[in-house]
């Protein structure tokens, strides 16, 4: 019973985790129709800048900030590849992915001794000072303080997304993402509404690297491998599995899609699988979920 | 009030499916004309109002509005003055978005998009308003996401947003042709209707010949680049589909391939 309970718990606190990640793919993906794979890079950029701050003493709660605005600015290079260059959108994605992997290592070697993983076991971190200290650490015997505060953290930013997307920039956002020339016709340049979408969508990536790093108390570059197959199957199967369910906003059904993506994985480790399997799963899942959300959509053709 | 001077346009240069368009092409625009554009298929007409808003630009030439050189405006800038509806009914407005929301957009153009709320219902009055214009009942329907609208009610509620802001020149690119006959003429009624108001300067392209005759103060027809016909004013209002079809067979005639 106890097992089960922990498996439930860890795999909300995941799910909370990553559907940080997932919201940001989300923006890229669904809102600017952008096929964004930079986020495998500017993930872990988030995770070791939080690191290397957390370890000079800077306030946790402010590395979150931080974070999103390094991640920001990677997706900001995305978008000028993409509007400036004219440079495939797939291809910007592949390009900063590769530069950030140098990135990152360098800002390691250079700030981290020259070692590949940075840990900050037992600093404070979002999990354990500030505010996140008045909760009860656990109830029961049951550690519940990282599921609350990562619970919080992924409505919050549900909530601020929601919140944008109700404001001018962000309808607009939604407008570049549906018909450019629209906006074009509204005398703004759609370049400039993409590079600020996945600027967003970034700086969320890097958020969630941030939370998932002060988590774990370690940051490395390995945590971004699979990334963008991850957030994508949570965005999808969010969207198509909760969607006939009932009228919920889309955001919470990426941030439910990210749960079930998480529970998936945490059952197959459950009943056994080698977690070297466990990049192989995530991609079967993703098709899983690609011809799930495809067969619903011709099935809405056939119905229009 | 529009001035296109010694326009060259050049598609595929420098390779071997290089085709000359528009060589020295001058065509001026007064102000408060509703000029009607009719020419046979590849005559130059929609790379002509490309070439007006900025979706294209030429090798050569120079293009002015109200006086100021706008050869080098990129499009959207150009949108501030420029309103545009296409051929395409899905082109003008987004399908993802409620009619509302479309209207909230194009009733910012013009201005900053921040971080304020994007609808401001206090408008709603004046956007019913707007859409009770059209006669289609889309004032009921604010809430109806666009896409799921017939095209020749999303081609009213395109003309419509173009129409929102104090734009100077309003270009139609065959807005009626992909309408069925009646939404065509509600179309073209629509069209009338708001041009009359607000006195905009026009050019409409058509193929429908008989718009063009009953429309506008002003006629031109292109062929392969040039304006072989240009009448306004008394000769205008006398002009007859006859006499253009006339016009369209002596073309082909001339090109060895009369009927
Ligand atoms: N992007 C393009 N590339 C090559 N040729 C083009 C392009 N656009 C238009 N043309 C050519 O220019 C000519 C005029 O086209 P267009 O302006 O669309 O004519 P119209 O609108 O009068 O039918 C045609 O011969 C067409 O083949
Ligand atoms: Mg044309």
């Amino acid at each position: 019973m106890n097992i089960i309970l922990n498996i439930c718990r860890v795999t909300l606190e995941e799910g909370f985790m990553y559907a940080v990640l997932a919201l940001g793919i989300y923006i890229t993906y669904s809102i600017l129709d952008f096929s964004d794979l930079s986020v495998d890079g500017t993930m872990p950029l988030g995770a070791i800048v939080t690191a290397l701050l957390i370890l000079r003493g800077v306030d946790p709660w402010l590395c979150l900030l931080i974070s999103f605005a390094a991640g920001a600015i990677g997706g900001m290079i995305t978008g000028l590849l993409h509007v400036k260059l004219h440079i495939r959108p797939l291809l910007c994605g592949i390009l900063i992915y590769t530069g950030l992997l140098s990135i990152n290592l360098v800002l390691l070697y250079l700030f981290n001794n020259g070692t590949t993983v940075a840990s900050f076991f037992r600093l404070p971190t979002i999990f354990n000072s500030g505010l996140a200290a008045l909760i009860p650490e656990s109830i029961g015997g049951t550690h519940i303080r990282t599921l609350v505060v990562s619970g919080i953290m992924a409505i919050l930013c549900k909530v601020l997304l929601d919140v944008y997307l109700k404001t001018k920039s962000g309808l607009l956002l939604r407008a570049t993402g549906n018909n450019e020339k629209y906006v074009t016709l509204l005398a703004k340049d759609p370049g400039m509404s993409k590079i600020l979408g996945l600027a967003i969508g970034n700086g969320f990536a890097a958020l969630a690297g941030s939370v998932i790093a002060q988590s774990r108390g370690s940051a490395d570059q390995q945590m971004g491998v699979g990334m963008v197959v991850m957030g994508l199957a949570s965005v999808i199967v969010g969207l198509s599995l909760f969607r006939k369910l009932s009228k919920l906003q889309a955001t919470t059904m990426v941030i439910l899609g990210s749960i079930a993506y998480k529970a998936v994985l945490s059952i197959a480790l459950a009943l056994g699988l080698p977690t070297e399997y466990l990049k192989l799963l995530m991609a079967v899942l993703f098709v899983a979920a690609l011809v799930l959300s495809g067969k619903k959509e011709t099935h809405k053709r056939r119905a229009a | 009030m529009l001035d296109l001077q010694k326009i060259v346009k050049i598609f595929n240069e420098g390779t071997v499916d290089e085709a000359v368009l528009f060589d020295g092409f001058d065509f001026h625009v007064k102000q408060g004309e509703f000029v009607s554009v009719i020419g046979s298929n590849g005559s130059g007409k929609t790379t002509m109002l490309n070439l007006i808003c900025g979706a294209d630009a030429a090798q050569e030439g120079k293009i002015l509005f109200r006086g100021q050189d706008i050869t080098m405006l990129p499009e959207h800038k150009r949108a501030k003055f420029i309103g545009r509806v296409f051929q395409d009914p899905k082109a003008g407005t987004c399908a993802g978005l409620t009619i509302l929301e479309n209207m909230a957009l194009a009733d910012n153009k013009q201005k900053h998009f921040g971080l304020g709320f994007a609808i401001n219902k206090k408008r709603t009055d004046h956007y019913r308003a707007l859409l009770e214009q059209c006669e289609m009942g889309l004032e009921n329907r604010l809430n109806v996401k666009v896409g799921s609208l017939s095209g020749g009610q999303r081609q009213a509620l395109a003309l419509v947003i173009a129409n929102m802001t104090d734009i100077e020149l309003l270009i139609l690119d065959e807005h009626t042709a992909a309408l069925d006959p009646k939404s065509s003429e509600t179309m073209m009624y629509l069209t009338d209707k708001l041009i009359r108001q607000r006195g905009i300067t026009t050019l409409m392209v058509t193929h429908n010949l008989r718009h063009a005759v009953e429309y506008g103060n002003r006629l031109v027809m292109m062929h392969e680049g040039n304006i072989v016909k240009d009448i306004c004013g008394e000769q205008k209002q006398q002009a007859k589909v006859q006499d253009l079809l006339e016009i369209f067979n002596e073309i082909s005639i001339e090109n060895g391939n009369g009927v």
